[in-house]
């Protein structure tokens, strides 16, 4: 087995900003797809308390849960670029949006593609709302973690492969609401660590909405 | 504590979330000003403070707000390296072990506790309380492999992981002596029952800690009113 070993999904968010982080770092290893409909003894045996992806294996020890990884990858491969900066306070900030992204944009981004009628509304204000705060810390900056990519940039990027399917299902464009995050997830993808990482979004479309047919709301 | 150091904890007595900055302030041996929270009307210090959650607690060091009971917890530990003893570990690996049991209270202990508690059904608390114990067994495993042979989480002294933990004790406590079932069972998981007296009597912990009575008291009440409101809302 290689040094270092991602057990991950191709479209998973979660995944790819370990990808991102490894990427960014220039960490060489090796990614094994998942089959999480019959998942692997590596699996089940790297992440026995949740059996989900991404696990990053490090000299065949395992990390799980997508910000702790990248927070390892940080630690263990303390080369530039920092993902998250020195000083506690900005750490504590960072820490608290990435915290929001997976409690706000995921919730409203699969409420999206699940629900209809009142419920589809009222996810598409919540993602709109989510999506403002996350424009009003961004501020001016080109990056949220200034003038490179930093810790919030990589728990988020992902999510911009689901840009285009959030409005599809919402009705809503994101531009429109907000410019500034738009921007800067043009910005962030055209980054080599990110580009690479990421799903194409037509393709994630294609995805949402096959999850809508098998688990969406009647 | 670096002259100027000036930590306000905008808080409320019986949230576990708010226990646990304090047990981090008390472990790390830093004074701070308690300012109790009305979360029936909240105050626009809380609101401005925490604009996104508007949820306790908040700690303002400095005047700067930091939001998010183990944000809080870590930022403690690493403003104030210097102070009292480290709560995490400097290995990676081993700080990514210490905050994924963390982070592992609140996604399985706090909701399956919840659930046990405030279930729409019967049914729906019976399996709160089923995944509340199916958790507890799970810490069990993990304080083995976590404290290597030691007392705590953290292994010889508290960390992360206690300091998490540590906040719920009261709720558990309390839950323990309300239904007459032991929570932290010296049968079924002896480590962790062995973990929570040895906890509870820390300086540092007695200083955080609610009255387990007066937790009990504030449950009943909570109890009563949800059962007056539901009971309002079926005339």
């Amino acid at each position: 087995m290689a040094d270092v070993v991602l057990l991950d999904l191709w479209v998973s968010p979660f995944g790819q900003r370990c990808r991102i982080a490894l990427a960014a770092k220039g960490v060489a290893y090796e990614y094994r797809e998942q089959d999480l409909s019959n998942k692997s003894e590596l699996l089940l045996r790297s992440n026995p308390v949740h059996r989900m992806i991404p696990v990053l294996l490090h000299g065949g020890r395992p990390v799980c849960e997508s910000l702790l990884i990248v927070q390892y990858i940080d630690e263990a491969w303390p080369v530039a670029p920092r993902l998250l900066p020195g000083d506690p306070y900005a750490r504590a900030q960072a820490r608290f949006w990435a915290d929001f992204v997976d409690k706000k944009i995921f919730d409203c981004g699969t409420r999206l593609w699940k629900c209809n009628g009142a419920a589809l509304e009222q996810a598409t204000r919540d993602m709109i709302e989510a999506l403002g705060a996350l424009e009003a810390e961004l501020g001016g900056k080109d990056y949220f973690g200034g003038e490179d990519l930093g810790f919030l940039d990589v728990a988020l990027a992902p999510f911009t492969s689901w840009f285009r399917t959030y409005e599809q299902c919402g009705g809503f464009a994101i531009a429109e609401h907000c410019p500034g995050l738009a921007a800067w997830a043009d910005r962030c993808r055209g980054r080599d660590a990110v580009a690479s990482a990421l799903t194409d979004p037509d393709k994630v479309y294609e995805f949402a909405l096959t999850l809508k047919k098998k688990f969406g709301d009647k | 504590m670096a002259a100027g150091d000036d930590l306000k904890l905008l808080g409320a007595w019986p949230s576990p979330f708010v226990v646990r900055v304090k047990l981090a302030l008390s472990f790390k041996g830093l004074s701070f000003e308690n300012v109790e929270e009305d979360l029936g009307n909240k105050s626009e210090l809380l609101v401005s403070s925490n604009p996104v959650h508007k949820k306790v607690p908040v700690l303002l060091h400095n005047g700067k707000p930091i939001c998010e009971s183990m944000v809080i917890v870590q930022y403690i530990d690493e403003a104030f390296t210097g102070t009292g003893p480290s709560l995490l570990s400097s290995d990676p690996h081993e700080r990514a072990i210490a905050r994924f049991w963390a982070a592992y209270v609140d996604d399985k202990l706090v909701t399956s506790w919840v659930q046990s508690f405030r279930g729409k059904t019967e049914e729906d608390k019976s399996e709160g309380t089923k995944q509340m114990f199916a958790a507890l067994q799970t810490l069990e495993g993990a304080l083995r492999e976590c404290s290597k042979g030691e007392g705590y989480f953290g292994g010889e002294s508290v960390g992360l992981v206690d300091v998490s933990l540590g906040g719920l004790l009261s709720w558990l406590n309390a839950t323990e002596e309300m239904s007459g079932t032991k929570i932290f069972d010296p049968v079924k998981t002896p480590l962790l029952a062995a973990w929570a007296e040895r906890f509870s009597e820390l300086d540092g912990a007695k200083l955080a800690l609610p009255d387990k009575d007066r937790m009990v008291e504030f449950i009943q009440k909570r109890q009563a009113q949800a059962a007056a409101a539901a009971a309002a809302s079926q005339k």
